[in-house]
């Protein structure tokens, strides 16, 4: 459940970001809280993606704050950070596995690093839970290119889980995928933010997806957020290009 | 219809043209030391990654012996064939294998794998790398707190300098015995007999710096193999030209450290 009574997990005030001369993040703020999620949704070009690379310092801000967990992440030092990296999933747009590793050894690799005392048989325990999770337990000794797109969003979705990260972060989780893998992708963020009390923030150009997953949505325009609401509230929106997201 | 210059505006051109080549060359080799300096900053840091560091000795080494095998034997043979007439022609003949061992291993040995290596190696480092970058997987590495250059570039940059050495060790003998090879085509000489008069020209300043300058070939070969794969952008085709980029690069970094190591030996 959504709680405004607490603080926000993720604060965001007057975010600005550029690259050379073009002006991609004009002054965004934006509060996410425990257990929301969040769909960003905006023209390509509008800035989303950079906006939660912003969020896991895979882009640093030109002027503004943002703080996860109360943390200012421009302020942290990269230990700090990566400490704070293990609370928050990303899940690629291409679910990023590595290409080299079998689905195994993709999901094990996080665990390998952060969960070192862990036991063998536990980390098999709890691969086999995720892969349970996301439907595809067989596809435990496959290599990622074998995988359809469908199911290696999926593979991302687990690897991205198997640290139970307190905030996800995805990345147009959807594209590419016909309709009915999209609604399946859909369904598995709001049974996974069930079943963990995940927190998240959804970029995504695709309206059912944004339907199934929002408790909350902001469009952007041009670097800085026009319109907030929830689905209902901004499909009878009085702005004619609002409206036109959800035609 | 293209425009006309005058002579003058089209030297101004090439100028500038030429100019704005040089400050990217700058540009590139200023990012080079400082990725060069990273890595002498990771290498100490823990995790050590020895599972993953055996793995790259494993595919630089391993996986390479049959290549630089192959090419040292062949580079043997034709380096006694086209020797012997000079050399028979002056009655020297009993000092072909003293020279064949000393411009094995003195040069060809370690130049020629450090070539191999970075057209094998340095490509297939640039395009992984390159490839890994395009799809965002060195980003997910990043997010999920694993350092991308401790696992990537470190690993496999130690791997080349350590195993690109033992590959020339290699080399060099697999040359001089195909050297033996070819002197018996038209001469009879024992094993034995070659290989006395081709270590008994050898001396110890052939030797060490011979391989304490393959030490630095393969620590060019894997960095800037990841170097050139770390610069990869968004694209497919950034991918083969960071391969491209890897494979010209260290190649020329290679005959510039040999040049110096020549240099440096000279004056010892």
């Amino acid at each position: 459940m959504t709680d405004k009574h607490h603080d926000p997990v993720i604060s965001i005030q007057g975010l600005k970001k550029s690259f050379k001369d073009h002006e991609v993040l004009k002054g965004i703020d934006l509060e996410v809280y425990k257990g929301e999620n969040l769909v960003v949704l905006g023209k390509s070009g509008s800035g989303k993606s950079v906006l939660i690379k912003c969020l896991v310092g895979l882009e640093y801000p030109d002027e503004g704050e943002i703080k996860v967990f109360d943390q200012d992440i421009s302020q942290l030092r990269y230990d700090e950070l990566n400490a704070l990296r293990v609370r928050v999933g990303f899940l690629f747009q291409n679910a990023a596995l590595y290409d080299s590793m079998t689905v195994r050894e993709n999901l094990v690799f996080p665990l390998r690093r952060h969960k070192k005392s862990m036991t063998r048989e536990k980390k098999e325990a709890v691969i086999t839970e995720m892969l349970e999770n996301v439907g595809l337990e067989d596809s435990i000794d496959q290599m990622p290119s074998r995988l359809s797109g469908g199911q290696a969003k999926r593979i991302g979705l687990a690897r991205t889980l198997i640290l139970r990260p307190e905030i996800m972060l995805y990345d147009e989780p959807t594209t590419g995928l016909d309709t009915a893998t999209s609604h399946e992708i859909s369904e598995l963020m709001v049974r996974m933010k069930k079943k963990y009390n995940i927190s998240s923030i959804t970029i995504t150009h695709d309206m059912s997806c944004a339907k199934l997953t929002a408790d909350r949505i902001v469009i952007l325009k041009e670097g800085i957020v026009v319109a907030e609401g929830s689905y209902e509230e901004l499909k009878r929106s009085e702005d004619e290009w609002v409206r036109s997201f959800f035609y | 219809m293209p425009p006309s210059f005058n002579p003058y505006q089209r030297a101004k051109i090439h100028v500038t043209e030429k100019r704005g080549q040089l400050q990217r060359f700058f540009y590139g080799a200023g990012n080079l030391v400082v990725f060069a300096g990273r890595f002498f900053k990771e290498v100490v840091k823990p995790p050590y990654e020895w599972r993953e560091i055996l793995y790259q000795c494993y595919l630089v080494g391993y996986k390479s012996t049959f290549l630089i095998g192959l090419t040292s034997f062949i580079m043997g043979v034709v380096l006694t064939i086209q020797t012997r007439p000079s050399m028979a022609e002056f009655g020297a003949i009993s000092l072909i294998p003293g020279m064949i061992s000393v411009s094995v291993v003195r040069e060809i040995g370690p130049v020629i794998t450090a070539i191999i290596c970075c057209g094998k190696i340095g490509s297939r480092m640039g395009a992984e790398l390159g490839a890994m970058k395009v799809t965002e997987q060195i980003d997910a590495m990043e997010v999920s707190a694993i350092n991308p250059f401790h696992y990537l570039v470190v690993t496999r940059t130690l791997a080349t300098t350590l195993m690109i050495p033992l590959l020339a060790i290699l080399a060099d003998a697999i040359a001089m015995y195909g050297g033996f090879l070819a002197m018996n085509i038209h001469d009879t000489m024992t094993l034995r007999h070659f290989f006395v008069g081709a270590l008994g020209r050898l001396d110890f300043i052939d030797i060490l710096p011979a391989i304490i300058k393959t030490f630095f070939f393969g620590f060019v070969v894997g960095l800037i193999g990841c170097y050139n794969g770390y610069q990869a952008r968004r694209g497919t085709e950034s991918v083969g030209l960071s391969a491209n980029a890897a494979v010209v690069a260290s190649s020329v970094a290679v005959f510039i450290i040999d040049m110096l190591a020549a240099q440096i030996t000279d004056l010892l």
